[in-house]
């Protein structure tokens, strides 16, 4: 294997870590879209989605039944919790919303573990085993499929946001509330619809990795700090920067830790920190986002 | 007016807990330990009568190891079993299970809880490297023995600071040494590429095996590490591959041992004998992989493991596996850490009917003194040997192949020590 190969596959192993980012980033830019807040339980929900899945194939059910019932437990599931735990919240200081979101994070990660326990789950392969030579440099099928789906999720959010009424409403509402309040959007609506929205991207992100990463409550513990380091590079408020984001962190992080010796693998979770602090000085919105914009 | 009030509910609040404090100091010195006579005279008897010992173990029964926590399930059906039988010595096992939920100072909270409040003989077992040197400075400043802690650092047996604490199965140390030797015999020019957690479980087996193949025409020449925090070690493996070694010497916990298993099965360009380490040896680590893709991974162990049908008409695995459906219906026999409950519970019997005081001091002496002790749970050939010079009581393990749907055991039991010598700090 020639030197130029063996970089290429590392880039092709930083793709495959980066789509898995990317798919949890855009569930985090799809709720600061709709609400304007960060939620750090968007792991932990996606991880219970994967459960929810997992449960309903392990039970009998075929997987490509289990998906779409899972997908609808997921936003009937994320509208509740907006409902049930944010909106309570809602008038008080965004800390107040994002301490929430990290309190639900510790709940739902506890009560996995005490429905499934810790155990190591294994979850169906959708994608098949195995992948294709391109030119000496191997690609898995299952990394293929996963940047399909997230591409396909991406392009959907795209026009969601761009080219719908309901992306419209949601676009004032996350702007001002209050003065969408009084166009006549039912803003309480709104949020819910944001939060089941994510909740089911969020879904779609658990069921793609779990087969590489094995299901367990803390699987997506780690694969969160990765996200919001994607989302933050990419801009939180744009899917296309999600992905990208997604994908150059997934890259830089696995050939920073094959090829700078300094970081090796000891260092690499260092590598996301280092690019969100990067970024948050250079270029706060981040490549693909816009800069809030104050009215004096 | 306000601040006025707060300060002064504070200082009455701090007022009150000094005077409990206070109280509980002035009880502990009333108190005193209760102390034996004759010729085990001035011996602390806390905890033991003739008719009655009480042990306290501390596990996780909750929390992201808590899947150990049916080793406490082995040890209280084992004590039962016993006590149907007439007890130790004619003594009854009362064992009091606490949950520190694997966080160290939960392990400190309910050590104290055991030795000062349930007043127990023995702090037998805690459970994990972490919690097991968070409680021991305490126990043994206490002076209550802390024996067959369940966790396999080399630590507990090189450390002369702790006489009161003791290990129990094979040390990450020894089970490394096993390894090399089969590499030594097998293999003796094997290139190895290592990926082993970033902490003193990985470093402590990645140490024991340079040292053990120092010299020899194995060498290592790829190490990649991970931290539990990383999301997946596939990067790691992708580097490793790099190196064309023909061994992977993969020193990992559960999780990250299915996604190592299933990213070398994945890489079909790159295909070493894949040595899994005996923390994810077990079968829930295995088949989320599929079976099939684990074929020809080699371990080692050092007790009967319930799954194997080899030892399906074995007397103690017969009573184990009816003792286990009458007194923990809800717990499975064939799990691996049931069957290390019960081994190290009959382990410890055979410590505490080799006491010669009934005593605290008794049984740290007699733990530290066993001499070449049969447990029937244990791989024939593997027995339980301490002395002055030896802290370690097991350090005899054999290597075992994937084949089909379970381990099967080859070659013979190897005796660490008698190769390689005492392990060094």
């Amino acid at each position: 294997m020639s030197a130029v190969t063996e970089v290429l596959q590392q880039v092709v192993e930083g793709v495959g870590s980066g789509a898995v980012y990317a798919s949890l980033a855009l569930a985090l830019v799809l709720i600061h879209r709709f609400t304007g807040i960060v939620n750090f339980a968007q792991g932990e929900l996606a991880m219970i989605s994967t459960y929810v899945a997992w449960q309903l194939v392990a039970s009998g059910m075929p997987f490509w039944l289990a998906l779409p019932v899972t997908l609808a437990v997921s936003f009937a599931g994320g509208m509740l919790i907006e409902r049930l735990v944010i909106r309570p919240v809602q008038a008080a200081p965004e800390l107040t919303t994002v301490i929430v979101t990290v309190g639900l994070f510790i709940f739902v990660n506890a009560m996995a573990g005490l429905i499934w326990s810790f155990t190591v789950k294994d979850f169906p392969q959708q994608f098949p085993d195995g992948g294709i030579d391109l030119a000496g440099v191997r690609v898995d099928w299952s990394t293929l499929g996963i940047i399909a789906v997230v591409a396909v999720v991406m392009g959907l959010l795209y026009l969601l946001f761009q080219h719908t009424s309901i992306g419209l409403m949601m676009r004032a509402v996350a702007c001002n509330p209050a003065s969408a309040r009084l166009s006549g959007i039912r803003v309480g609506r709104v949020l819910m619809l944001g939060w089941g929205l994510a909740a089911t991207v969020g879904a779609v992100s658990g069921v793609l990795v779990a087969p590489v990463l094995f299901l367990e409550p803390n699987m997506m513990g780690g694969v969160l700090i990765y996200a919001f380091a994607a989302a933050t590079l990419g801009g939180f408020d744009s899917p296309v920067g999600a992905v990208v984001g997604g994908l150059l962190v997934g890259v830089a992080e696995t050939l920073a830790g094959a090829y700078v010796d300094v970081i090796g693998a000891d260092l690499k979770v260092g590598v996301p920190l280092v690019i969100i602090l990067a970024v948050l000085l250079v270029r706060p919105q981040g490549l693909f986002g816009r800069a809030a914009v104050e009215r004096a | 007016m306000r601040k006025t009030t707060a300060l002064r509910a504070a200082a009455a609040a701090s007022a009150a807990l000094l005077l409990a404090t206070a109280c509980n100091s002035q009880r502990g010195q009333d108190d005193k330990e209760a102390a034996a006579d004759g010729a085990c005279r001035g011996q602390q008897t806390t905890g033991i009568t003739d008719k009655t010992i009480k042990l306290g173990g501390i596990y996780p029964l909750s929390g992201p190891a808590s899947a150990y926590g049916a080793i406490s399930d082995g040890v209280s059906t084992y004590f039962k079993h016993v006590n149907e039988k007439g007890g130790i010595d004619g003594r009854t096992v009362e064992f009091v299970v606490r949950d520190d939920g694997y966080q160290p100072p939960k392990a400190v909270e309910e050590a104290r809880r055991l030795v000062e409040q349930e007043k127990v003989f023995a702090v037998f077992q805690t459970l994990g490297t972490p919690s097991t040197a968070a409680v021991w400075d305490y126990l043994n400043k206490r002076k209550v023995p802390q024996p067959f802690v369940a966790t396999g650092a080399s630590i507990w047996g090189t450390d002369d600071e702790h006489p009161w604490t003791t290990g129990w199965q094979p040390n990450y140390v020894a089970e490394a040494r096993i390894y090399a030797k089969y590499l030594q015999e097998e293999k003796p020019k094997a290139k190895v590429a290592v990926l082993y957690q970033n902490d003193d479980f990985g470093k402590d087996l990645l140490g024991g095996f340079k040292e053990a193949v120092a010299g020899s025409g194995i060498k290592v020449v790829a190490e990649e590490s991970y931290e539990v925090t990383d999301p997946s070690v596939s990067a790691q493996l992708t580097s490793l591959a790099r190196s064309k070694a023909d061994v992977l010497l993969d020193i990992t916990t559960p999780k990250f041992g299915s996604q190592a298993l299933a990213a070398d099965a994945k890489n079909t360009k790159w295909n070493p004998l894949h040595i899994v380490n005996a923390v994810s040896a077990s079968t829930t680590v295995l088949k989320p992989v599929g079976f099939k893709n684990v074929q020809g991974v080699v371990s080692a162990t050092y007790f009967k493991d319930p799954a194997d049908p080899q030892w399906a008409d074995d007397a103690e695995m017969k009573t184990y596996k009816e003792a286990l459906n009458k007194y923990a219906p809800d717990s499975d026999p064939a799990n691996q850490l049931n069957a290390y409950g019960w081994a190290v519970a009959s382990s410890l019997h055979k410590a505490l009917d080799a006491m010669e005081c009934p005593t605290r001091e008794g049984l740290r002496d007699a733990v530290r003194n066993l001499k070449d002790v049969k447990v029937d749970m244990l791989l024939p050939g593997v027995t339980l040997s301490t002395g002055s010079d030896d802290a370690f009581p097991l350090e005899t393990m054999q290597l075992m192949k994937f084949k089909g749907e379970r381990w099967q055991l080859f070659g013979e039991p190897v005796d660490t020590r008698k190769e390689f010598g005492p392990p060094t700090k």
